[in-house]
């Protein structure tokens, strides 16, 4: 009679703790695709290294940036450039003095081309994609930042 | 005092709410920003109006700075639509802001070509012209690409098509790609105005 008693008490424990593990995934899932995403930055930084002219000078084929630039609305939607080197830059869409930035919003999610000079094709993309909505979407774009964290 | 016990952390609060208002960050630009802002390269064209024309002219003013040619069929008209459409938008604050056209096509658009045609936006354009070493110069100076594109009944031209933001100290603040509307405009010239 007993253990019984004990088993039960052991069940009943068991299914307490197994709801108590489901509910605290539940409610993990649904603040997940529920919760805004609210970026420390929605800077998405490239920047020209110091000396990136000497060795291109020296013969060195150094690519900075992307031909295309993939950005997310209200995550990372600001492209922000940077030249560290000691001389002026063609970076992107803009010439940027040494130690100078250039930091450029995008408000609309679409395709932007710029005339380059640094890319051999000539131009360069910035791919604009419409932020994640609330819920599924928001939850799948989490599970894919995890997985890239993770990885 | 009871006055007091009931002021003290009513006042306290509105101190905070003040020092957070104080402390927020100043509203952005709608182009892309350069930071920190340079003097923006000084020049020495032919203005459309038949003078020299310099940046240091328009010192005090804003100036919209925007780099085509006249027999260009899409990018051009309407960026020159858009600057007019802005600065009809900002009604007496209009008279701060300049509106220069540099062309990338000076065998075609001589100064009396460029007033003609700016004049059918805004009679308050000026257009600016030179010899192709020195409007290749400017161009250096900005960071402007231009080149010919041969087409079969002639050529057009390739390049920047971005709008150039100067504020009223000559210093080089801004880039508006192309694409944005004329309240894009009024919204970051309203920001260089007021300071």
């Amino acid at each position: 009679m007993r253990s019984g008693g004990v088993r039960a008490r052991w069940r009943a424990f068991a299914a307490a703790a197994a709801l108590l593990a489901a509910s605290v995934v539940l409610i993990a899932l649904a603040w997940a695709a529920l919760a805004p995403i609210e970026p420390a930055s929605r800077d998405e930084l490239f920047e020209i290294p110091r000396g990136t002219w000497a060795r291109r000078m020296a013969g060195d084929k150094v690519e900075v940036l992307p031909d295309t630039i993939r950005l997310t609305l209200g995550i990372n939607d600001v492209l922000l450039l940077r030249n560290l080197d000691d001389v002026p830059q063609v970076f992107g869409p803009v010439l940027i003095m040494p130690g100078q930035s250039f930091r450029l919003p995008f408000e609309v999610a679409s395709t932007y081309s710029f005339a380059c000079t640094a890319h051999a094709k000539g131009a360069m993309n910035v791919v604009v994609d419409p932020g994640p909505a609330s819920g599924w979407p928001t939850l799948r774009w989490r599970a894919r930042q995890w997985l890239r964290r993770s990885s | 005092m009871p006055f007091l016990r009931v002021a003290s952390p009513l006042l306290a609060l509105l101190l905070g709410i003040a020092a957070a208002v104080a402390a927020a960050p100043a509203p952005g630009f709608k182009a892309g920003v350069f930071e920190p802002p340079r003097q923006a390269p000084e020049f020495a064209l032919r203005g459309s109006d038949g003078s020299e024309l310099t940046l240091a002219r328009y010192r005090g003013k804003v100036v919209l700075m925007s780099f085509g040619f006249t027999h260009c069929a899409a990018v051009c008209p309407v960026t020159l639509a858009t600057l007019a459409q802005a600065r009809g938008a900002l009604g007496p604050a209009a008279d701060g802001v300049q509106v220069v056209f540099v062309t990338v096509d000076p065998e075609r658009d001589p100064a009396p070509r460029l007033k003609a045609y700016l004049a059918a936006f805004d009679a308050g354009f000026v257009g600016a012209t030179g010899t192709p070493e020195a409007l290749a110069a400017m161009r250096k100076g900005y960071g402007v690409v231009a080149s010919k594109v041969p087409m079969t009944d002639g050529y057009a031209m390739d390049h920047t098509s971005s709008v150039f933001l100067i504020d009223r100290e000559g210093k080089l603040r801004a880039l508006m790609p192309y694409g944005h509307d004329a309240k894009d405009f009024v919204h970051d010239v309203k920001l260089l105005l007021a300071k």
